[in-house]
């Protein structure tokens, strides 16, 4: 395999990743308020980590993130039906959410709610979906 | 009762242990304790002063439906029959059959039997009926193919289990109906409600399917070929099932319904017209037979006919007839069969025309086949009881009641039956001559044989010199069961006591000279058999039932096979086809019935510009992806679609959703390149006119169905939709204003769930595919 000189593409790559980052944050953040949510969220962090393995190829991003995609999946839906298992212990049905404001040392005044941790699972299945599609094919020869 | 039904089953548990000494001690010996002990029982109840026992035990109470036991006359003969000569056959098995087979499957499907059997008379409930009805011809088919390793046998099985099942099912259909008529489940209420029955608007579907049901079961015309087939069978088996016992459950059947159907005038037409038609048909083609199980297998189904006929005549003297018969044909039928076993079984052959002479070697067997066929026959002699049913039979056919008849077939058959039984008698007597004439006398053919034959063991012969006693007994004193026992059979069918007389000598009578007519012609004819016998090469020469139902056995596999062939033809673009069609049929039919269709313009919202350039774009994208030729631009063009969805989403404020498609239609797009960049080049699909045609008949009345049934729906707005909930309580219960991620995760987070579930299976599964296929069938 011919080294090809992309320099340009690889420090580009470096900016725009964390810019990708911090809006998938962000779109994750404010679904509940504004458009976004876990999905969106999920698939732009996936885009943002895609990213880094087009510009740096397959090693170098697996060094820099050890993660196993597939075990992404089962931790995202644990996460997702845990969330709902939970609403058992205040004995109210399945996947009942739940909010409130709480005062918080920096951020002060917050809404905390439990339908944010569903997202979570929303969010790393998601990743996990997409880059375990997306890996294996690529590196299926 | 129940203990005595169940009996025979609760020892075939134990038979497979008892296996265990088959060399010591044979395991027949310990089955034939089962039926005695039965057979005791029951002749308990044998007396002048006979009432009928009703007993009953709870099975699905809610359905009505129990364990009845009822035991009239009627059963009692069966059951005496049933248990008796099981007794005597389990005996017989115990030296017909050696050691070295697989006894133990043997009579555990012998016991099986037994209780199916005895199930079937002495139920009083329909289902009850039914269920063992059917447990007879599983056994059955198990019994027959017991030497499951010969072809003859596998084939003779499938032959009875289907003809019997198809007649069992048809049966279960008229029972229900039955059930449903007269609300009960009991055959006595039943009888009960007779002219409820025959008033009936479905008396002629009852009668029908009852008596198919019947039909089969006791081999009648043209439902008999099982019946030579199962001859395949083990000779015991042969005696007990296919002629003692279940081959009389039709009969039995008939006679049980005979108090309800005999209001019908069609009962004697088709049950008498089929049953002498039997007669004549199975005791002609008997002749042609030259395996002795097969002249023997004609000659039962001969016999049935007979009983049949009696039974369809109807009269008080018919009905005693039927019920002697019964008990008569039973007592020689089965001394033969077990003869012809041991002339198998001693000389290794069957076929009539290599035997001969064998009355020196055998003396004992000669002497009880001399007596089975002569009583078989009807040869006048004092000590064979056939005669005497015989000459009842002639008495009755031609003391038939059709006065009240208003049909003229009735009138017709009523004239004819005489003659036609003497014709069956005729030829009765002819094979029966063949029978004893053709095995026991005449040169003695050893070469032929595989083993050269000698008398039976003893043990052997038991069980025939029984019966042949019982055949003797019954000859000498006639009137022996009469009023304790036959009496009450005949009043359970007939609805009065009947008592007959029966003797010797009746006089001069119309029915004698017909015995002497049957006598005469058929010794004649016997003698000179081989002259006329190039009849058979014409009538019925090569035609057959057998070919028939092997023609319709080929045929239907045949055409079923067509059938499928012709559409699961394995091409997906025929699949597509059929299923579209079908939606499109099933959706236009609906719409035009109910008249489905509306168009409504009061709710639609103005057009902008932006909206209708989006469309085209969107269209006129889709459009040339199906006339482009390169794929990958079909792809791009395909992608156009996607994003003008996107843009549409935007216009409408959709924000989520934009986003969603934006992102989701940038993968797909880049997954089918992915997917189209490494296929191989595939030869060009070149497509017949007419295809083409079909797909877009196809494809345009798919659209112009799913636009129909858009503007329908949405020009018919039953309710008000439940949006407006949402808006309201988004904020307020959910805690937030993105009501869409709202709706997503709280108001219906189990959809949301789901769909990452979904998700996470896709992702394994495309894993999997990819890493986990079989390495060597990779390239």
């Amino acid at each position: 395999m011919v080294k090809s000189n992309d320099l340009i593409l690889r420090t580009m790559t470096v900016l725009i990743a964390f810019i990708l980052f911090g809006f998938s944050v962000y779109l994750f953040l404010a679904g509940h308020n504004a458009p976004g949510g876990g999905f969106i969220g999920g698939l732009m962090t996936s885009a943002a980590i895609l990213l880094m393995y087009m510009a740096y190829g397959y090693e170098a991003v697996n060094k820099v993130l050890p993660i196993n995609y597939r075990s992404l999946i089962s931790i995202g839906l644990l996460v997702a039906v845990l969330t709902g298992v939970g609403s058992f212990v205040f004995g109210q049905p399945f996947l009942s959410q739940t909010f409130d404001y709480f005062y918080l040392p920096i951020l002060g005044k917050t809404e905390l709610a439990t339908a944010l941790l569903f997202d979570v699972g929303v969010y790393l299945t998601v990743i996990g979906v997409t880059l375990t599609i997306i890996l294996s094919i690529s590196e299926d020869r | 009762m129940l203990f005595a039904v169940f009996l025979p089953v609760l020892l075939a548990l134990f038979i497979p242990l008892l296996s265990k000494w088959k060399d010591k001690i044979h395991t027949g010996f310990f089955v034939m304790l089962a039926p005695l002990a039965i057979f005791i029982y029951f002749v308990s109840f044998i007396g002048t002063d006979f009432e009928p026992v009703t007993q009953s035990y709870n099975w699905i109470p809610s359905l009505d439906i129990s364990f009845d036991f009822y035991l009239d006359g009627l059963s009692l003969l069966f059951v005496l029959l049933i248990s008796g000569i099981g007794t005597l056959v389990a005996l017989y098995s115990a030296y017909y059959l050696h050691g070295s087979e697989r006894l133990h499957e043997f009579y555990v499907y012998l016991l099986l039997f037994m209780t199916a059997m005895f199930g079937v008379v002495l139920s009083d409930n329909v289902f009850v009926l039914y269920s063992f009805w059917e447990l007879t011809s599983i056994s059955s088919f198990l019994l027959i193919g017991y030497w499951n390793f010969k072809e003859r046998s596998r084939y003779g099985a499938l032959k009875s289990m289907l003809i019997t099942v198809f007649g069992g099912l048809s049966m279960l259909g008229g029972l229900i109906l039955l059930t449903v008529e007269t609300n009960t489940t009991s055959i006595q209420e039943m009888i009960a409600q007779a002219d409820v029955i025959l008033s009936s608007n479905y008396f002629g579907l009852i009668f029908t399917l009852i008596i198919i049901g019947a039909f089969t079961k006791s081999a009648q015309f043209p439902f008999h070929i099982w019946l030579p087939d199962a001859m395949e069978a083990p000779t015991p088996v042969s005696a007990y099932l296919h002629s003692a016992t279940m081959v009389k459950a039709g009969i039995f059947l008939v006679a049980r319904f005979t108090p309800i159907f005999s209001g019908s005038e069609w009962f004697f037409i088709i049950v008498s017209g089929i049953g002498i038609l039997t007669l004549c048909w199975a005791s002609y083609v008997a002749v042609r037979q030259t395996d002795l199980k097969g002249i023997l297998a004609f000659s039962t189904i001969s016999q049935l006919g007979m009983i049949m006929a009696m039974l369809g005549f109807g009269t008080k003297a018919a009905i005693y007839a039927a019920v002697f018969h019964i008990l008569n044909h039973a007592t020689f039928k089965g001394s033969l069969f077990m003869v012809a076993g041991i002339v198998d079984h001693e000389t290794g052959s069957r076929d009539i025309r290599k035997l001969g002479g064998l009355a020196t070697l055998m003396p004992i067997s000669a002497t009880l086949a001399f007596f089975g066929t002569f009583s078989m026959a009807g040869v006048p002699l004092p000590f064979l009881n056939g005669f005497y049913s015989k000459e009842k039979f002639f008495d009755a056919s031609l003391h038939i009641d059709v006065a009240n008849a208003n049909l003229w077939i009735s009138e017709v058959l009523a004239q004819a039956i005489p003659y036609l039984a003497v014709f069956g008698s005729i030829f009765t007597f002819v094979y029966s001559m063949y029978l004893v004439f053709g095995t026991f006398t005449g040169e003695k053919k050893l070469d032929q044989l595989p083993v050269k034959p000698h008398e039976a063991p003893i043990g052997m012969l038991i069980s025939p010199i029984v019966l042949v006693l019982g055949v003797v007994i019954i000859g000498l004193f006639p009137n022996l069961f009469n009023n304790s026992f036959l009496a009450h059979t005949a009043e359970a069918i007939y609805g009065e006591p009947v008592v007959t007389d029966i003797h010797f000598w009746h006089g001069l009578i119309p029915a004698f000279y017909m015995s002497v007519v049957v006598v005469v012609v058929g010794a004649i004819l016997a003698i000179i058999r081989k002259s006329w016998s190039g009849i058979y090469s014409f009538i019925p020469g090569k035609l057959s039932f057998n070919k028939v139902y092997d023609y319709l056995l080929d045929q239907s596999e045949k055409t079923s096979r067509k059938i499928t062939n012709s559409y699961m033809n394995g091409s997906l673009r025929r699949y597509m086809i059929l299923i579209l069609s079908a939606i499109m049929v099933c959706t236009f039919t609906v719409i035009f019935l109910t008249n489905g269709f509306a168009w409504d313009t009061s709710d639609l919202a103005p057009i902008t510009l932006h909206e209708v350039l989006i469309a085209l774009a969107m269209a006129i994208a889709a459009i040339s992806t199906i006339f482009t030729k390169n794929k990958i631009a079909a792809i791009l063009i395909l992608g156009v679609v996607g994003y003008g969805l996107a843009l549409l989403f935007v216009l409408y404020r959709a924000p989520d959703l934009a986003l969603t498609q934006l992102v989701v239609e940038t993968i797909t797009v880049a997954l089918f390149l992915l997917c189209f960049y490494h296929l191989p080049n595939l030869r060009e699909r070149t497509e017949l006119t007419s295809q083409k045609l079909t797909n877009a008949v196809i494809s345009i009345g798919f659209g112009l169905l799913m636009t129909v049934v858009a503007i329908s729906s949405h020009s018919t707005k039953l309710f008000d939709t439940i949006s407006g909930y949402f808006l309201e309580t988004s904020h307020d219960i959910g805690g937030g204003d993105n009501v869409v991620n709202v709706i997503l995760v709280d108001m219906r987070g189990i959809d949301t769930l789901f769909e990452i579930v979904v998700l996470g299976i896709a992702a394994l599964g495309i894993y999997g595919l990819i890493k986990l296929r079989d390495k060597k069938g990779a390239e």
